[in-house]
């Protein structure tokens, strides 16, 4: 039924820390009753920064209540700049582990404690930084929260991305630019670890085979995601030419999809100078 | 720890009667109704008189009873069969507030197939309006599909109307009778509908069968191949125990119509009149005039659903929620959203049906338990101090 650990349990049946210190040294508030679920965090500071007290408001789901009281846990006893190095990470080992459609539960956790650091260095008082650009409107979630979430978890999928930070769960109308901002952050990460060299001739055997591997690799799993596929029907010098299956064949953002996709994966894995053409049946 | 159950909209107890009678059809009478002998024999006439007991809840004859293996089959059927049968209509009319069963197969048939798909919306109880569905009956609508109650509010929709409207323009209509079946009376001589849907496991018979009211005359594609069973419509092995296990549950349903119209009602309007009184700041789900007998639809604003049903669950009351966090996606009740009920006060609904097991002491403890929990919520909550100011 549930899919919580005792632990998660136990911090939403008894939650350490419910309230709202009078007179905080600082605090933060992420959230709104629209979204589902919101937290305030109010901590109490000795000179030394250290924080002495903290306590949490939350409108949520048991994993909601659970993440802040567990938050509040965690962050007793530290300094700020200690507290300023926990991730969500942290929160939900703490827990034991939280179901990943509740990891948007310890991503709000993390967020009201950066908000109360931040209150306490600026003095702003702004519920939520919204900086950078807004890619998923519904939640409101900037590109550098979608970029953060993927780095500091490392997802691979758009369903994964939406489950950390809420980004896609909306109208749904933002998922092709999250899936964008994970191809070019998972891209580099991939790229920087362990891309062989590309020869700098390739004979044409080679070319074929490089360009079949990439559709293979890099290109074709995205695509039967969402029931499409690619076929390679030839390779005439640089002119790499596809057909288009499944709903791809129908899909009319295919000429995006051969641009953005196909051909810079091409040209990223096999040469710069490839164009790829769609045969139309 | 005691233990209540008021999610009988979910699924229902399976009924000892029911359970009862099932038990030889596993163990002693296993035969296939198709088979030559008398094992064959006698379950083919356990089927038979099964049929005539559904038949008899919907005052329909027995052939025009299809049995499935639930609801979803059931409204698939109904769906896919007709669409298939008029190939040249390409137009389905059906609600925003439709369980997925239909909702998500017209959508498929309008993203996959080309189809022109009207859903038509509903007032804040939960009302669809008949004026618009008349205004979008077209000359090459295939099929009406529309509910008869709304499994999360217990909003009924005039049946009887809306198959005077769909039949006088000559369309097919098919009703997903799912959660009135055993709860409101069904009479098909009187209501001139041409497919409804029903669910064991809604009446009291176990999971895993349901049935398919198809008129005489009305032209359904097979969606099974592969039989002769159900008289071409669906192919398969009848479910002998369980289709016994229907019939039975069925003939109870009709014993007990009368019970769920009074003393379950009653339960309900005490349920909702206890929980009024007693917690702050409730708001009632639907229209209340037209509603389902035993269900009960409460938001709590400013607390979440899941948190409730959770400590709900440890003190063993059972319910459901049209929260977001209940469902996986982060989107509440689409039903309580087609009524444009504030996100707000979607987070925090609750949704309560009883059953004939239903007991005045079990609906007291609810009442008793009810209220601390919200204003535990409340407490936690930092808009907690908002309401009741």
């Amino acid at each position: 039924m549930w899919d919580y650990t005792d632990k998660v349990k136990d911090h939403f049946l008894n939650p350490r820390n419910v309230g709202e210190i009078e007179n905080p040294s600082c605090w933060g508030e992420v959230g709104s009753l629209a979204c589902g679920d919101a937290l305030k965090l109010t901590l109490k500071l000795d000179e030394k920064e250290k924080i002495v007290d903290a306590k949490f408001l939350t409108f949520g789901c048991a994993s909601a209540i659970a993440s802040s009281s567990a938050l509040t846990e965690i962050i007793k006893g530290m300094t700020l700049s200690e507290a300023d190095k926990v991730t969500n990470q942290d929160i939900a080992k703490y827990l034991g582990e939280l179901p990943e459609q509740k990891m948007h539960c310890s991503v709000m956790g993390r967020e009201a404690l950066e908000a109360a650091i931040r209150n306490f260095r600026t003095g702003s008082t702004e519920p939520v930084a919204l900086k950078g650009r807004v890619v998923c409107t519904c939640f409101g979630v900037t590109e550098e929260e979608v970029e953060r979430v993927i780095r500091e978890n490392t997802l691979t999928e758009v369903e994964q991305v939406t489950n950390y930070c809420k980004a896609g769960g909306g109208c749904g109308s933002c998922r092709g630019e999250i899936q964008r901002i994970i191809d070019r952050i998972q891209g580099v990460a991939a790229a920087g670890d362990a891309t062989p060299q590309r020869p700098k001739r390739l004979t044409v055997m080679q070319k074929i085979k490089m360009i079949e591997e990439t559709i293979d690799r890099e290109i074709r799993p995205s695509l039967v995601k969402d029931g499409g596929d690619l076929e390679l029907i030839d390779v005439d010098g640089n002119r790499v030419i596809v057909g288009t299956r499944g709903t791809c064949a129908s899909c009319p953002a295919s000429p995006i999809t051969m641009k953005e996709l196909v051909e810079a994966k091409l040209r990223e894995f096999v040469d710069e100078n490839l164009v790829v053409e769609e045969e139309k049946i | 720890m005691k233990r209540v159950y008021l999610d009988n909209n979910a699924t229902t107890r399976v009924a000892d009667e029911v359970f009862e009678e099932m038990g030889p059809w596993f163990t002693e009478e296993y035969g296939n109704p198709s088979s030559m002998h008398t094992y064959g024999d006698r379950a083919g006439k356990a089927v038979r008189k099964a049929r005539e007991r559904v038949a008899a809840l919907l005052n329909c004859s027995p052939e025009e009873i299809l049995i499935t293996s639930c609801g979803t089959e059931s409204d698939n059927t109904a769906i896919r069969g007709t669409l298939e049968s008029y190939p040249t209509k390409r137009h389905i009319i059906t609600t925003r507030v439709e369980h997925p069963a239909v909702r998500v197969t017209c959508r498929h048939f309008k993203s996959h197939h080309g189809y022109a798909l009207t859903e038509l919306p509903v007032d804040g109880k939960g009302r669809i309006s008949l004026s618009e569905l008349e205004d979008n009956l077209r000359d090459d609508t295939a099929l009406v599909s529309i509910m008869h109650a709304n499994n999360e509010t217990g909003v009924v929709f005039p049946l009887e109307r809306i198959a005077e409207i769909v039949k006088s323009r000559g369309c097919i209509l098919h009703c997903d009778a799912v959660q009135t079946a055993g709860k409101l009376p069904l009479d098909m001589r009187r209501v001139p509908v041409d497919l409804l849907s029903i669910s064991g496991h809604k009446l009291h018979a176990p999971k895993g069968v349901g049935a398919l009211f198809v008129r005489h005359g009305t032209k359904l594609s097979p969606f099974m191949l592969g039989g002769h069973q159900e008289g071409g419509k669906r192919a398969g092995t009848e479910n002998v125990p369980y289709i016994v296990g229907l019939g039975k549950a069925c003939e109870l349903a009709l014993k007990h119509l009368d019970d769920e119209n009074t003393r379950v009602r009653a339960l309900r309007d005490k349920l909702q009149a206890g929980l009024v009184a007693r917690c702050r700041d409730p708001y009632l789900n639907g229209d209340t005039m037209d509603r389902l007998p035993n269900t009960l639809n409460i938001s709590f604003e400013f607390v979440e659903g899941e948190a409730i049903l959770l400590l709900m669950d440890a003190v063993g009351i059972a319910a459901s929620s049209g929260s977001a966090c209940t469902s996986g996606s982060l989107e509440p009740s689409h039903v309580l959203r087609a009524m444009g009920i504030p996100f707000t006060r979607a987070h925090g609904s609750i949704r309560y049906s009883l059953s004939r097991y239903t007991t005045e002491e079990e609906i007291d403890y609810v009442i008793e338990k009810m209220p601390p929990i919200i204003e535990r919520l409340r407490s936690m909550s930092p808009f907690g101090r908002s309401a009741g100011q």
